[in-house]
């Protein structure tokens, strides 16, 4: 029997803001236990949860991202379920009402049939805003375990997919692309490894052609999507596996264990599932104008999709380029710095440096393309330099190299390493002469109607001058000389 | 909707409540108590009237996003039962 995969996903996104959702107390990283929890975050007697404005910008700023409608009204409620690290005994979430409704996203994924890959709309049911809980160390402390409630209060949005996804690729794609968006929209630094972005997994198996949802088991707090891919993989292949050799699958709620590359059940979820939802008495419903969402729709960058667009049109970029450069805000803020500062029509060629140069030597140091050393004005000043043909393009990736160790400017290198370009007619004819006379076997060869003799020709010629003679000058004086 | 014995341990398990049977017993009256008045409440036609989701009809007040609180973690910690390392010590829980 064939078998597809139904994944559908929950990602938990930590929103950047300096306070807690509820209470003023900081969210910063690292800080020595529980010194950001304050009475609130500690649930103390008495204390009541004051909603924060930035939280609530910050949701409205996502659902504006992915078309959703954003709730007028929403409301506030409490999630019931007992553990140490929750010391109210409930979570403030959304249930009914939720700030964001549907929306969807456009993910990238392999074609079927063709090399370039498709578009394809996975469909985001809702996210809701939450508080997040603090965290327990299971190290022996005399048979007790420790907690620290830091990142009690955290506000969070959680993302809830629909299960539009068919592989691991295509959900590694989808949260890719939602790691990429809340960051270009400014409300999660993306940091996985500190769990400012979590991905819970529902992965099911299902006959093909079949309509119906097979059971399902999610996999919990996955921080890095490589695990993800590895996590779904097996879990589809366990759960395959299962149905064939005649078993049932429990819903339940599994961990991924990295080091053996396996998931495991952690709990069965018939009794901790239920969380006797209600609406929290102590916080009122949450009203949103359309004048609040203007405000915040003002504010908003231009997203990915309509800047890949704009490339495309304005710039004249391939699809690809556009795509590629639009992967990430901080790319597309360097392509956009460098490009405005050339002509239009070289715009493509500025993609390609960026895309190509630019990333290969990033990738190759492992620096983020916030810090480059070379500027986006650095790497335009190169470039102008081809283009006035001052250097040729196999020079330029020698300036480049020196620019990136910090020489200086183009301009600059260009001058105390002399690479300039020799244009000078009748400096290149004497080039020429000299490679002419040194090779006359190339020359008998090319007169006996070799044409590839004229290239090594040409060839001698560039490197006698150490590459800086204008090859298309260089081209037509030997053809000229050797009629 | 009626409740039963069972379904007022197991909301008391849930809840970490320790209750004896003479206290489930009280607790499965007042609560069906509280059911059947809201049973009576369900018979009025309520069709077209959006729910309130609390009792008073305003809507909730925002904070500006900033840091108001300072660390006072010696001061909480003094009443707590068990501390080290700055972390609350609780029994053990694992998964």
């Amino acid at each position: 029997m064939k078998w597809e995969v139904v994944i559908g996903l929950e990602t938990h996104v930590q929103l950047q803001t300096q306070s807690k959702i509820f209470c003023g107390a900081s969210t910063a990283f690292g800080s020595e236990p529980n010194t950001q929890a304050d009475a609130v975050s500690l649930a103390l007697p008495g204390v009541l949860p004051v909603l924060n404005r930035e939280a609530v910008r910050c949701a409205i700023k996502f659902g504006l991202a992915i078309g959703a409608d954003i709730a007028p009204r929403s409301v506030f409620a409490r999630k019931n379920y007992f553990y140490p690290d929750l010391p109210k005994g409930y979570q403030i979430s959304q249930y009914e009402l939720p700030v964001v409704g549907k929306g969807c996203l456009t993910i990238r994924v392999p074609a079927a049939n063709s090399e370039q890959p498709e578009d394809k709309v996975v469909n985001i049911t809702r996210a809701h805003l939450e508080e997040d809980a603090g965290k327990s160390v299971h190290e022996d402390f005399h048979g007790m375990s420790g907690i620290d409630l830091n990142r009690a209060g955290t506000p969070l949005l959680e993302i809830v997919s629909e299960p539009d996804m068919r592989s691991a690729a295509e959900a590694v794609a989808y949260a890719k692309k939602l790691h990429e968006l809340v960051q270009w929209i400014g409300i999660c630094d993306g940091n996985m490894q500190e769990g400012s972005f979590r991905c819970d997994v529902n992965v099911s198996v299902r006959p093909e052609g079949s309509e119906k949802l097979g059971t399902r088991r999610e996999i919990k707090n996955l921080n890095s999507f490589r695990f993800m891919q590895q996590a779904i993989e097996y879990e589809t292949r366990w759960q395959i596996e299962t149905l064939e050799d005649g078993g049932t699958i429990q819903q339940a709620t599994v961990l991924f264990d990295p080091d053996s590359g396996e998931t495991r059940a952690m709990r069965t979820k018939e009794e901790a599932n239920d969380y006797r939802y209600f609406p929290d008495p102590d916080l009122l419903p949450l009203q949103i104008t359309t004048d609040d969402i203007a405000h915040v729709k003002a504010a908003m960058p231009e997203l990915p999709d309509a800047m890949k667009a704009r490339f495309e049109q304005e710039y004249g970029l391939p699809a690809y380029d556009a795509a590629t450069i639009t992967a990430s805000r901080a790319m597309a803020d360097y392509f956009v710095a460098a490009a405005g500062a050339l002509p239009k029509e070289f715009a493509k060629q500025a993609a390609n440096w960026v895309m190509g140069s630019v990333a290969a030597k990033l990738n190759e140091e492992s620096r983020e393309i916030a810090d480059c050393p070379v500027s986006p004005a650095q790497l335009a000043g190169l470039l102008k330099r081809i283009q006035d043909g001052t250097i040729s393009g196999k020079i330029a990736k020698e300036v480049f190299d020196a620019m990136w160790v910090g020489e200086g400017d183009a301009d600059a290198i260009i001058e105390s390493k002399g690479l300039k370009q020799v244009s000078d007619a009748g400096e290149i004819e004497k080039i020429v002469d000299e490679v002419l006379a040194a090779n006359a076997a190339m020359v008998t060869e090319y007169k006996a109607g070799k044409e590839k003799a004229f290239n090594s020709l040409v060839g001698q010629c560039m490197k006698v001058s150490k590459g800086k003679a204008n090859p298309a000058q260089v081209n037509e004086i030997l053809k000229k000389k050797l009629v | 909707m009626s409740l039963n014995l069972s379904d007022v341990k197991r909301i008391a398990h849930l809840a970490r409540v320790e209750i004896d049977d003479a206290d489930a017993e009280t607790a499965l009256r007042q609560l069906s108590g509280i059911l059947g008045l809201i049973a009576e409440m369900q018979s009025i036609n309520t069709d077209g009237i959006t729910p309130m989701s609390h009792s008073q009809d305003i809507t909730q007040r925002l904070r500006d996003d900033a840091v108001t609180e300072t660390d006072q973690r010696a001061l909480f910690q003094s009443v707590a039962p068990a501390v080290e390392g700055g972390l609350y010590l609780v029994p053990k829980v694992i998964e």
